[in-house]
């Protein structure tokens, strides 16, 4: 048996970030069955790292085409997958080409097209599908117990999901990425993992929703993406006030991130907002200058490696979930925070 | 143009929440309820919809009877009609949700049907796309920018939506009738004002009673994460804390 | 961030308006080493401060309430946090227009400015109004705003500046710890010896609770309660109001206060604030207000239930269809805040009876929280507080009125009469009866109509007596307004009649009784008492006890029923306050032990000219006028049971208090009802007892004439000499000898009671006493001239008014006027002083 993993590819080429992170969980699923992990992603066979792969437990991989599957079309995508893993369970219970038996899990990122896909594939395969999982482990035929996020991360849910095959999508931001290159299973990390054309039957119509991607890209420093992210709050007290958050931004080479109230104030594009309807971030550094914390908000930013919080009270919510706190008004504080980065960088 | 708002209603939370004693539930003891964030956006562009192009807004929600109360919220933000498939309260699964939808909406005449991308509480992300599957519809997923084109001649009224995806932006184009699930940040949802409240109060809400089916994901207990209450260490009061904070951007590898 | 301290002189928990002026008061009055502690972020912690909408009616028919109403406003003033909008009450029914005439009266009393408007005149001030929808208005052009969180920053700053205070934000109370109470005073709960933060622990002697909602969740950390509840108004903000952009500042047009909807509007900013107390009453358990952290808002601000708003929503919209009807303008806030709720609706000021050191400064609205903070302080410090606040003691409520069960209830009942039109005499219905006396089935077979005094069941007059009403007619001063029926019965007049014809029973049962026994007994009632209270064992004596300045705290009855012993009886409704004052003034070392025997004994009265006869009949004491005088007391046999016997009055007829254990109350009251039949003893009620045998005789009675305000010689109970021995507010009391008094407590009847119409109407109490020139009398010390009490006298055959008049105009035959309704009628004074109308030389009594 195989568990699945489905990867997105990066416009610069290799795997996302997500979906490497989702593979992780993959892999644990296909550990906890002694199954192999397998992944499949649209497009060109070269289109991501195989020796990566390997490194990640992968053994073999898909790469599925023609190539105009590889513009994003979330049916047709959907489609693909329920033949490749549908191939010879009705018949000789082969699996897919490429050996490794029927597969028992579809695994992929929750992200916008990760959850799209797999949902379309529920409702192609007439199966649940358990979105911003964090955790699953196969407990029986058909069966796995799940940790799964609700609320977008505030609570956690353990659940059981019983299906013939298992869809998951995996909340990236609550587990972590593979370590780039790390390996411990003893293959040789250039050997890289074997990869077949699989080449799907679509239905009339499963290409009638396809993306058309702009290819203008904004500037500057990717929220979702961030190493460093600043965020601002009420206390940043009106649309001016971000001129300091910007500048903050630019020396620590972060971007700017913001609550659900400065983006329903107008104060800045809702883009920009961290949050359950905005934006997850997973940066190394959270900067929370001003935001009160609320669960909204968190949702979003709960997967900073470490939260700082400059807030005048310490009893504000964000207080009790960062890491660090600085009491004290972000109109005096960043200021000064500004002066000695500056005196530093002179 | 005929278009139907699929929203949930889903408690108010704060800065934390609780659960139940058996941990299967949120506690909202002292909740108000609401609609998840997404969906009151996803009305506030069926009625600017609907006020450029003409036509109605239905509203729909699969809940207890008290979702009523949130059916009319909505109706007072501009909805003209609230249908309510009622439950006894207990959750409902992507699959029977969808099933009760479209069943509720397939001779309906919609247009368009418009969701949250997902559901605040649950986040299950699937039902508009089970839904449009049943109705044989094409599905667009975390729509922020909608637009609506002229009805022209005989053929269908199409829609391009789009959405931001890794930095850049995707757009779909599809002949209407559609299935759309919206993101907040598509538009800036209005306040109900007093006469819209007073149309809402006098609104009659339609009730059908589906029949539940379980599927195969069962919630066995909620729990709140670990590592929350932590408390922050304070670097400090004021810009005195500045040096300790500079010293930690440095120890965190943020300023090489 | 501060440190925290070790030790406090006072920890004072919560930092709204209430705690933040108590700090500074505090300060103010010399207090250091403070703390102020509350669990939320400062400025605005999260309580019912943070979401209150801040306006100031300055109008209360509670003379209390008003004068902190008018304190507070002053301080915000000073603060600089006041913007005059001015009110408007408008009125829909013609119930309204009447209740307005009487708040305008009201306000004459209180020299605030009010005037009657018309429609027109209404819509002249608030152009959005639609004038069709109402019948009038009273504009009252004083009522304002204030920034109450601002108000409440700038005096914890003050007192933190001064070094008074230390101020501990987002810091929790984990608990208040007690130790038993070395005082011998026999507080239940010991005295306070610290509190438990989660910054570390503090060791205070005091520990005040300004917590509003949370309060009586504090006070059970120490064993304690707080007889408040929280409950719920509602309020939503709609905007933007086209007609509010360019207004500048806050607040450009009148508050209205659509108060037959039970709802009020108010201009804030771009926007208008729609305050509603029409809902359901929606009580909340303050062990269920959420965290900070579980809140969406703040724990005061939950969540808003539609349901209960839309009701009133389409008649709220017709009074103002253009500006709230305005389909731009959204409602962009909307909220269930709490509010504190007690029993009667007035703060919980004062040291809990419960726990030494343990305060309750709670259940304060914006309008009325400096001067509380202020009330408070002073009384804290060991002085009288300016204002008097006794009807704001927490030691006012009984055990039963401190449960939860009776707190809720009465807080739903009085929810919906927040707007409401209140008469005076209005009963509760909620919770009974609570308290009833051994006699209870029997008087309710008599058809007794009962008020409630403390939980206890009360007849203020008896159905069964309808009979006795055409034996009187033509002297029974029945009354046709509305207004003055209310709670009313003619049968009281007669029942009154009938007693001053033949005699009347009346069961006492609510009286509080209060033994002082013990070696230092005697020197604990002198030291309490104005009177001399080293009399012979067998004397009953009539005193009043003084607060330090010599105002009233007390007025009751002292029995020495031996040298060590004293049998202190006192009424129903300030029983608990004062066991409280005597517990807390008994002297230093005094060995002597105050016991509530009040559950132990009830009391009938017996008065009237034939009440010897009767008495004489089922009791072999030598019951004479020689063997037993007027002012002792002895124990005499009545049928098989013994009975303390009381020779005193309260209605100027010849009669006994007789005390009888509670569970033989019945029997006393077969016997003498049997023996009573053959010289027509009626069953009186309190109407005869409390306000009509009362008045003919000016009778003063506590809370009404006798007040902090006044004194001994203003009140005209001044003896000739005061007694050597030391007693509470003794100094004060002799100083005031010294000086003429600046008003007398005067008798009035009024002359004329037809209106307009040519009804005729009846004074109830609390109208404005006017000179010729038809301006409200004020005395020297500003004090102004207000109907104290008010009723029938139906032996003098005038309706009778007692009042303190500046001393000029306290002239036997002086001409005056009060404003009742909004109508003059002309009184004249009839005695000056404390002579009696009826019986002069008190023939009857001493008999």
């Amino acid at each position: 048996m195989t568990v699945l993993g489905v990867l997105e590819t990066e416009p610069g080429g290799g795997a996302a970030d997500a979906s490497l992170r989702a593979l992780a969980v993959a892999g644990a699923l296909a550990a906890s069955a002694g199954e192999d992990l397998a992944a499949a992603w649209f497009g060109p066979v070269g289109a991501v790292d195989r020796g990566g792969l390997a490194a990640a437990g992968v053994a073999r991989g898909w790469a599925i085409g023609p190539d105009e599957l590889s513009g994003y079309a979330p049916l047709a995508w959907a489609r693909a997958l329920a033949g490749l893993a549908s191939a010879g369970s009705s018949g000789s219970a082969a699996g897919p080409p490429g050996g490794g038996g029927p597969v028992s899990a579809v695994v992929a990122a929750a992200t916008d097209h990760g959850n799209e896909v797999l949902a379309h594939l529920g409702a192609i395969t007439g199966l649940p599908m358990a979105a911003n999982c964090v955790s699953a482990t196969r407990t029986g035929p058909g069966e796995c117990r799940l940790v799964r996020q609700r609320w977008a991360g505030s609570l956690l849910e353990d659940a059981v999901l019983e299906a013939p095959l298992a869809l998951l999508t995996v909340a990236t931001d609550a587990v972590e990425a593979p370590a780039a290159g790390g390996q411990d299973d003893g293959r040789p990390a250039d050997a890289g993992i074997g990869v077949e054309r699989y080449e799907p039957e679509l239905a009339d119509g499963d290409l009638l929703v396809r993306a058309a991607e702009s290819q203008q890209r904004r500037s500057g420093v990717s929220l979702a993406s961030a190493r460093v992210v600043v965020g601002g709050g009420r206390g940043v007290g009106g649309p001016e006030g971000f001129a300091a958050l910007e500048e903050l931004a630019g020396l620590l080479g972060a971007a700017v991130g913001v609550s659900r109230v400065v983006t329903s104030e107008g104060w800045r594009p809702h883009r920009q907002q961290v949050g359950q309807t905005g934006t997850k971030i997973t940066p190394e550094l959270y900067l929370a200058c001003g935001i009160s914390g609320a669960i909204q908000h968190m949702a979003g930013c709960q997967g900073a490696k470490t939260i700082v919080a400059i807030n005048t009270d310490a009893g504000a919510p964000i207080v009790a979930k960062a890491d660090y706190a600085v009491i004290g008004d972000l109109h005096e504080v960043i200021p000064a925070l500004l002066a000695a980065l500056r005196e530093r960088q002179a | 143009m005929e278009i139907c708002v699929c929203v949930k209603r889903v408690p108010m939370v704060g800065g934390s929440i609780a659960v139940t004693a058996d941990g299967l539930d949120v506690d909202v003891t002292m909740s108000g309820f609401t609609v998840s964030p997404h969906e009151e956006c996803a009305v506030e562009e069926a009625v600017q919809i609907t006020e450029r192009l003409g036509g109605s807004v239905t509203v729909l929600t699969l809940g207890p009877p008290e979702a009523a109360g949130q059916l009319r919220d909505m109706l007072a933000l501009g909805a003209s009609r609230g249908v309510l498939l009622q439950t006894d309260g207990a959750e409902w699964g992507s699959v029977a949700t969808a099933a009760a939808i479209a069943a509720a909406v397939r001779d309906g005449g919609y247009e368009l049907l418009l969701f949250g991308n997902e559901a605040a509480d649950t986040g299950g992300y699937q039902v508009p796309v089970r839904v449009a599957h049943l109705l044989g519809l094409p599905c667009l997923t975390g729509i922020k920018r909608l637009e609506v084109g002229a009805e022209d001649g005989d053929g269908p009224r199409r829609i391009v939506a789009a959405r931001e995806y890794r930095g850049a932006e995707e757009a779909f184009e599809v002949a209407l009738p559609a299935v759309v699930s919206v993101k907040e940040g598509i538009n800036l949802p209005r306040y109900p004002s007093l006469p819209g409240r007073l149309r809402a109060k006098r609104a009659v809400i339609e009730t059908i009673e589906p029949s539940f089916a379980p599927d195969g994901l069962r919630k066995e207990r909620l729990r709140v994460p670990a590592g929350s209450g932590k408390r922050a260490q304070v670097l400090g009061s004021g810009t005195d804390a500045v040096p300790a904070l500079v010293g930690l951007l440095d120890e965190l590898g943020i300023l090489s | 961030m501060n440190d925290i301290p070790s030790r406090a002189r006072a920890v004072i928990v919560g930092a709204g308006i209430v705690g933040n002026c108590l700090a500074y008061h505090l300060a103010r009055l010399g207090w250091r080493d403070l703390v102020l502690v509350d669990k939320g972020p400062m400025p605005n912690p999260g309580g019912s401060t943070g979401h209150a909408s801040n306006f100031i009616y300055p109008i209360e028919y509670s003379k209390m309430m008003m004068e902190l109403t008018r304190d507070s406003t002053e301080q915000y003033k000073k603060l600089g946090v006041f913007s005059e909008s001015g009110g408007l009450e408008v009125a829909r029914t013609p119930e309204r227009m009447t209740e307005l005439r009487r708040r305008c009266s009201a306000a004459k009393a209180w020299e605030i400015p009010a005037e009657l408007l018309t429609p027109a005149q209404v819509r002249g001030l608030v152009p959005f109004l639609d004038d069709s929808v109402i019948l009038g208005g009273a504009h009252f052009p004083t009522v304002g705003v204030v920034d109450s969180l601002r108000a409440g920053t700038l005096m914890r700053e003050d007192a933190e500046n001064s070094g008074a205070l230390t101020v501990l934000a987002s810091t929790e109370i984990l608990g208040i710890t007690t130790a038993p109470d070395g005082s011998g005073a026999g507080r239940p709960g010991g005295r306070v010896t610290g509190v438990r933060t989660t910054a570390g622990d503090i060791e205070t002697e005091t520990c005040v609770i300004c917590c509003g909602v949370w309060s009586p969740r504090l006070a059970r950390m120490a064993g304690a309660r707080i007889p408040l509840t929280p409950i719920v108004h509602q309020m939503i903000s709609v905007g933007p109001i086209a007609l509010f952009a360019d207004t500048p500042g806050e607040i450009s047009y009148p508050i209205v206060r659509d108060s037959d909807l039970n709802m009020y509007e108010r201009q804030h900013g771009g926007d208008m604030e729609v305050g509603s107390y029409a809902h359901r009453p929606i009580i909340v358990d303050p062990g269920s207000i959420p965290s900070i952290e579980q809140s969406v808002l703040s724990p005061t601000e939950l969540p808003f239930t539609q349901d209960d708003f839309d009701p009133q929503l389409a008649q709220a919209l017709e009074l103002m269809p253009d500006l709230l009807g305005d389909e731009r303008a959204g409602v962009r806030y909307a909220i269930n805040g709490l509010i504190s709720m007690t029993p009667d609706g007035h703060p919980a000021i004062g040291e809990t009876p419960e726990v030494a050191g343990l305060w309750s400064v709670a259940a304060s609205w914006i309008k009325e929280g400096p001067g509380i903070g202020r009330a408070a302080a002073e009384q804290m410090t060991g002085g009288t507080p300016e204002i008097d606040i006794h009807e704001a003691d927490i030691s006012r409520f009984y055990p039963h009125q401190r449960t939860v069960a009776h707190v809720t209830a009465r807080a739903a009942e009085g929810f919906n009469k927040m707007y409401g039109i209140v008469h005076p005499a209005e009963q509760w219905e909620s919770g009974r009866p609570t308290r009833v006396g051994p006699a209870y089935d029997r008087e309710h077979d008599l058809g007794a109509v009962c008020f409630e005094t403390a939980g206890w069941e009360r007849p203020f007059w008896y159905e069964s007596n309808a009979a006795l009403l055409d034996r009187y007619a033509g002297k029974l001063m029945e009354r046709t307004g509305e207004w003055e029926s209310r709670w009313w019965s003619p049968i009281i007049n007669a029942e009154h009649l009938a007693m001053r014809d033949a005699a009347a029973l009346i069961d006492l049962s609510a009286f509080a009784v209060l033994d002082v026994a013990g070696p230092g007994a005697l020197d604990a009632v002198q030291y309490l008492a104005v009177a001399q209270l080293d009399v012979a064992p067998g004397r009953v004596v009539y005193t009043s006890l003084l607060d330090d300045r010599g105002g009233f705290r007390g007025d009751l009855t002292v029995m020495r029923l031996a040298t060590d012993r004293f049998r202190v009886v006192t009424g129903g409704a300030t029983g608990q306050m004062d066991l409280k004052w005597i517990t807390d003034h008994l002297p230093a070392g005094c060995e002597a032990v105050v016991t509530d025997v009040t559950s132990a004994w009830t009391t009938l009265g017996l008065w009237g000219p034939k009440a010897r006869d009767i008495l004489a009949r089922v009791s072999p004491d030598d019951l004479s006028h020689a063997g037993m005088a007027f002012g002792t007391c002895k124990e005499v046999e009545v049928g098989a049971l013994t009975v303390l016997a009381s020779r005193i009055s309260y209605v100027g007829e010849l009669g006994w208090e007789l005390y009888v254990p509670m569970e033989q109350g019945g029997k006393l009251w077969d016997l003498l009802w049997d023996a009573g039949q053959p010289d027509g003893l009626i069953a009186a009620g309190i109407g005869v007892y409390g306000t009509t045998g009362r008045l003919e005789k000016g009778y003063r009675s506590f809370g009404d004439e006798l007040t902090a305000d006044f004194n001994l010689v203003e009140a005209g109970m001044t003896r000739p000499r005061v007694k050597a021995q030391d007693f509470v507010g003794k100094a004060a009391y002799l100083a005031q000898r010294e000086r003429p008094p600046a008003a007398v407590l005067c008798t009035l009847t009024v002359d004329d009671h037809a209106s307009a119409s040519g009804e005729l109407r009846y004074p109830l109490g609390g109208e404005p006493v006017l000179g010729p020139d038809g301006a409200v009398l004020t005395d020297s010390r500003g004090r102004t001239s207000y109907v104290t009490s008010a009723g029938s006298g139906p032996s003098v055959g005038r309706h009778i008014l007692l009042a303190y008049l500046p001393a000029d105009h306290a002239v036997a035959g002086a001409a005056l006027a009060v404003e009742y309704l909004g109508e003059r009628y002309p009184v004249t004074v009839a005695v000056a002083g404390s002579t009696p109308l009826f019986d002069p030389a008190n023939d009857r009594i001493r008999c």
